[in-house]
């Protein structure tokens, strides 16, 4: 899957897909899908909405199980785990989902503590501190009481996002990160997608079909197409490689003059 | 495959069904959820309750009484109100009535919050951060239903002869004792009981189909109301079905109720 050159394919990935499908119904969404994620780095996901790109992040995550192949987290299987261990491994694990998902019963202060509130036992004044922590890295100082539905959108992405880096997971996988959020939050989304990366060292695998996006935080990109990843490169070598849905996927997502209807 | 699907899709939810039961006992015993959470909804599912429930066991003992006495006067039966009453009201009226009021008012709650939790992916966002759902949001309901209905029957019961009380006696000017004599006498520790263990028993449904209906729920905000609604009518039917076999049951095995009784209370 690699593509020759790449330095990385000597080490050893920390998430290894091996041909995984799934079906819903009778809707195949994905057809033997492989991928490899090594430590530190950030794998962009590029593909049209729908083709089963999230799908892919909710089984490396464990809410749901392939049908048939398997995936691997440092080099042990999740279906094959323990109870415990699949604990642990959920632990150092977080997702940043599509719609936020923030729980609405709960102020963004309750939001964040969340975690620490059913994992850890810290005494209230650490907790505190964990939490202004990470909303301070997001910027959310000052909206502690706010309830999410008092948020913005971009608001919301953050405040999901403080309660994900609040307790330091060490792969953090990214659904829609940027979807429907102006250009300007959304720079700030991809922007702290590299800030998280870089405080916790996190592993991560973003989902998303913002071209932008994707070249901000990427350090490889790959192409989903057909229930497969198609194409996976260094962002430097990705947008050079000739593949007809990979070009046709990139004309109609940059703005030309003729996709405005201007020609 | 043979099979009619939707056949399979009904079989299939019922399974699922009963393993949601099983789990959640389960769960409430091995794994108990915090005392703050079952508090809450202790709150949230009885004292919440208790407006309505008191206004429907009033009301229902006042007519009761009001019918008792009008057709039973003319046939020299009249002093049988206050009994009349009081059986319907711990027995029968009350059980249902207050599952009735319950449903409508915590069960599609329940179903309409844990739907919305299911299609805004905040169910997912609990299992990504290794919260089970079961322990975390089900147990506690499933705890304060089961623990509250019987509380509730109770109150509505008392509502209740409160209620014909005041009818019998005030407006239609019964003498206080041949309302009230008649009752230690024939009011038995089983009719309690029977009353109890159908308030028990309608808790256990009206918890577990709403939750039920609400992480299964599909299909953005139109499918949270479907399910809603869905899971109303469900736990009516259940209820009144339910309450016909108990209604059997319990009194088909009066004797060994009885027996029980006597050896420990």
């Amino acid at each position: 899957m690699t593509s020759p050159g790449d330095s990385s394919s000597e080490r050893k990935p920390i998430i290894s897909v091996s041909n995984i499908t799934k079906k819903y119904g009778t809707l195949e969404v994905l057809k033997g899908l492989s991928l490899d994620v090594y430590e530190g780095e950030t794998v962009v996901i590029l593909g049209r909405s729908g083709v089963g790109k999230s799908v892919l992040l909710r089984q490396i995550i464990g809410i749901e199980k392939p049908d048939s192949g398997y995936i691997e987290v440092e080099g042990k299987r999740i279906s094959k785990m323990s109870q415990s261990e699949r604990f642990k491994l959920a632990r150092s694990m977080g997702m940043l989902f599509q719609g936020s998902a923030l729980f609405d019963s709960l102020n963004v202060s309750e939001n964040t503590a969340f975690y620490l509130r059913q994992h850890e036992r810290l005494s209230e004044k650490d907790l505190k501190q964990r939490v202004s922590e990470a909303l301070k890295m997001v910027g959310l100082e000052g909206t502690e009481q706010k309830m999410p539905s008092d948020l913005s959108g971009g608001m919301r992405k953050r405040a999901a996002l403080a309660r994900l880096i609040v307790y330091r997971p060490q792969i953090v996988l990214y659904d829609e990160p940027t979807t429907g959020l102006d250009p300007i939050t959304a720079m700030q989304i991809n922007e702290l997608i590299n800030k998280t990366k870089q405080e916790l060292k996190a592993t991560s695998i973003v989902v998303t079909h913002d071209i932008r996006s994707a070249m901000e935080v990427g350090d490889r990109l790959a192409f989903h197409s057909d229930g497969k990843i198609i194409v996976i490169a260094p962002k430097s070598e990705f947008l050079k490689i000739n593949d007809s849905k990979l070009q046709a996927f990139f004309k109609n997502a940059i703005l030309t003059k003729e996709n405005l209807g201007y020609s | 495959m043979m099979m009619n699907s939707t056949a399979t899709k009904v079989l299939a939810a019922i399974g699922d069904y009963l393993v949601l039961i099983v789990s959640v006992i389960l769960v409430s015993f091995r794994h108990p959820p915090r005392l703050s959470d079952i508090r809450d909804q202790l709150y949230e599912v009885g004292v919440m309750s208790l407006p309505v429930v008191a206004i429907t066991g009033f009301s229902t003992g006042m007519v009761l009484a009001a019918q008792s006495f009008f057709q039973l006067s003319d046939k020299g039966l009249a002093s049988a109100t206050g009994l009349m009453v009081t059986k319907a009201m711990l027995v029968e009226l009350g059980p249902v009535l207050t599952a009735f009021m319950v449903t409508g008012r915590v069960g599609a709650a329940m179903c309409a919050e844990l739907g919305t939790m299911r299609v805004t992916e905040q169910i997912d966002a609990l299992r990504s951060m290794s919260v089970d759902p079961l322990r975390y949001l089900i147990a506690p309901r499933f705890i304060a239903g089961t623990l509250m209905l019987p509380l509730l029957t109770i109150f509505s019961a008392v509502m209740g002869i409160i209620g014909g009380y005041v009818i019998a006696v005030d407006y239609y000017g019964m003498p206080p004792n041949t309302f009230l004599d008649p009752l230690p006498v024939h009011i038995k520790t089983f009719d309690v009981i029977s009353g109890m263990v159908k308030a028990f028993v309608f808790g256990i449904i009206i918890v577990t189909i709403s939750c039920y209906r609400g992480l299964t729920t599909s299909g953005g905000a139109a499918g949270v109301g479907r399910a809603t609604t869905n899971s109303v009518v469900i736990c009516y039917s259940v209820i009144l079905v339910g309450n016909f076999l108990l209604t059997l049951a319990l009194n088909g095995s009066y004797d060994y109720i009885n027996d029980f009784i006597n050896r420990w209370l």
